[in-house]
């Protein structure tokens, strides 16, 4: 086997692992909605609501201002 | 003590970059127009001696509007949005501030740099990459600043989940750096051939067939990175904060990132089909070209579906509009990539003015669309003044979609007439055509461009006025519009 071919079987089961890992992709993230783990649709809102002032959709602990602000 | 309330985004580095697109949008586009005239009217080759040839003005064309207009665009609408949907200002880190400037004056300079390098005819003479090498590692330096605001800003956020518009940003960032650091991979001709050549001028350190995929690899996620990545990444923001609806499923664009991830960097080498590539690649571009389909379109019926129960708004709001024909029209060029991809298609649309024909529905429907609609909803954001004219926000809107349609339906009919009268053979198996033949046919639709490219650009000098206008003489605004952008009639 010369490389030509090596390079063509190695792309042939490199797309099927990657279309495997896409699909996984898709069942995994209605799976953890339907089972109330997460929650992607309200991640939407943050272009909506995007006030500098506005609370945060998932806030970050410890962001930098607070962390000044504790400090201070 | 620094309270929230006190503290508001800052525009500056946006703004900087505003100006920048609309300036090399015009410089970029009238090029274009006259290049496009050239091909129609030879004789207009000839105007500014050897600095307004053709093959002169063609890369500055492509360079100007693709790194000069496209990136300022993305730039400004990065600096702007990414403050906002991670809830912070660029006033609360100097370095971040810095480092924005620092990239903007570095940017400059390398736009006016090749600018008048490329009309020197001083070219490393690859597609899409024509800057010399010190302009490259300028070029890589300017991107790396933006990573370092980037990254910066992430560091600093307040709002944990990065909103997808950032993950396309940072798509962007991460696949540009990647694919030009190995396209652009050149050595100086003077060590090339021993102390010969010039320190100026180099040559990919690929050859042959192995220059040419790694150029494909380049040229067409070139197409992803910066056509396509970060014009995704306006669209979530923008069309649902000026209409006040939410992407309609979050789950649907998430997935879209990833197949486009996924699939984009293998399409390139439909570039090279039908030539002295393996056969395996070529067909392997053709498939994944055709896959591409689906996260494109996942995208773009995403953005369609926002609109769902508020479609009043597209005969109200001008903006909107861009940006549903926007949609629209990626939509319409992402089907018709992958129909060109498709090696029996291939064989009658490669080397034609179809291919022209498909680049410029996407970078005139969608991406500059798309910018200039989100530079229109920055505007009253950034200046603090309503836009200054709907009307002629209407009249731009119409005269470029009509330049867009003329542009595109006249390269179909160029492109599949000059195809087949290139392949066409009498009962003896003779050629039937020369090449002259098929140059006398085209000329009404070569005229066809040339209009609809002066259409274009009347467009253009209408958003740059409109745009320069609200932001010297329109009426200010007491607080900052929450969704629709207030223009005056």
């Amino acid at each position: 086997m010369d490389i030509r071919e090596l390079q063509g079987y190695a792309s042939f089961f490199m797309t099927i692992f990657l279309v495997i890992m896409l699909y996984g992709y898709i069942i995994h993230l209605y799976r953890s909605e339907k089972k109330g783990e997460r929650d992607y649709e309200k991640y939407g809102n943050i272009a909506i609501d995007d006030e500098l002032d506005s609370n945060p959709v998932e806030k970050k602990p410890e962001a930098q201002s607070e962390k000044k602000e504790q400090k201070k | 003590m620094q309270s929230n309330a006190a503290l508001e985004y800052d525009y500056t580095v946006a703004k900087l970059f505003t100006y920048t697109a609309i300036i090399f949008g015009l410089v970029g586009m009238l090029i274009g127009t006259l290049i496009a005239a050239q091909l129609a009217f030879p004789e207009l080759n000839y105007l500014f001696g050897e600095y307004g040839t053709f093959s002169r003005l063609r890369p500055l064309h492509t360079n100007v509007v693709i790194y000069g207009f496209t990136v300022s665009g993305v730039f400004a609408t990065f600096y702007y949005s990414a403050q906002r949907v991670m809830k912070v200002s660029m006033a609360e880190s100097s370095f971040i501030m810095m480092v924005g400037k620092l990239q903007f004056i570095l940017y400059v300079i390398l736009a006016a740099w090749m600018v008048v390098t490329l009309f020197m005819g001083v070219t490393a003479s690859k597609e899409y990459a024509q800057m010399e090498w010190p302009l490259d590692v300028l070029t890589v330096l300017v991107w790396v600043l933006w990573g370092v605001a980037m990254f910066g800003l992430i560091g600093m956020r307040r709002e944990k989940a990065l909103y997808i518009s950032m993950w396309y940003f940072i798509a962007c960032f991460l696949g540009v750096a990647m694919l030009y650091l190995f396209n652009n991979m050149e050595v100086p001709t003077y060590f090339a051939a021993g102390g010969l050549g010039s320190m100026m001028h180099s040559v990919s350190m690929y050859a042959g067939t192995n220059d040419a995929l790694v150029q494909w690899w380049w040229g067409h996620n070139a197409v992803a990175f910066v056509f396509t990545v970060p014009i995704v990444a306006m669209v979530y923001y923008f069309l649902p904060k000026e209409s006040g609806q939410a992407v309609y499923s979050y789950k649907l664009s998430l997935l879209s990132f990833w197949g486009l991830m996924f699939v984009y960097l293998w399409a390139g080498s439909h570039h090279l089909i039908w030539s002295t590539v393996p056969d395996w690649m070529q067909t392997m571009g053709s498939v994944f070209s055709v896959v591409l389909i689906l996260p494109s379109w996942g995208s773009a019926i995403n953005m369609l579906l926002t609109m769902k129960g508020e479609w009043n708004q597209l005969t109200e709001n001008p903006l909107i509009k861009f940006m549903v024909l926007a949609s629209t029209f990626y939509m319409l060029s992402t089907l018709e990539g992958p129909i060109q991809a498709i090696k029996s298609v291939n064989a009658i649309a490669h080397f034609t003015d179809w291919i022209p024909g498909h680049v410029h529905d996407g970078v005139l429907g969608w991406v500059a669309f798309m910018i200039m609609a989100a530079l229109f909803h920055m505007a009253p954001r950034m200046f603090k003044r309503e836009i200054y004219s709907k009307k002629m926000l209407e009249a731009q809107f119409w005269v470029q979609t009509t330049a867009v349609v003329l542009y595109f339906t006249s390269m179909w009919i160029a492109g599949i007439t000059q195809g087949m009268m290139w392949r066409a053979v009498d009962e003896y198996g003779n050629l039937m055509y020369s090449f002259i033949d098929t140059v006398t046919v085209l000329h009404p639709y070569y005229t066809i461009r040339a209009v609809a490219g002066v259409l274009f650009v009347a467009g253009f000098i209408l958003f740059a006025y409109n745009m320069f206008m609200t932001m010297t003489a329109s009426k200010k605004l007491e607080e900052e519009p929450q969704f629709r952008s207030p223009m005056a009639a």
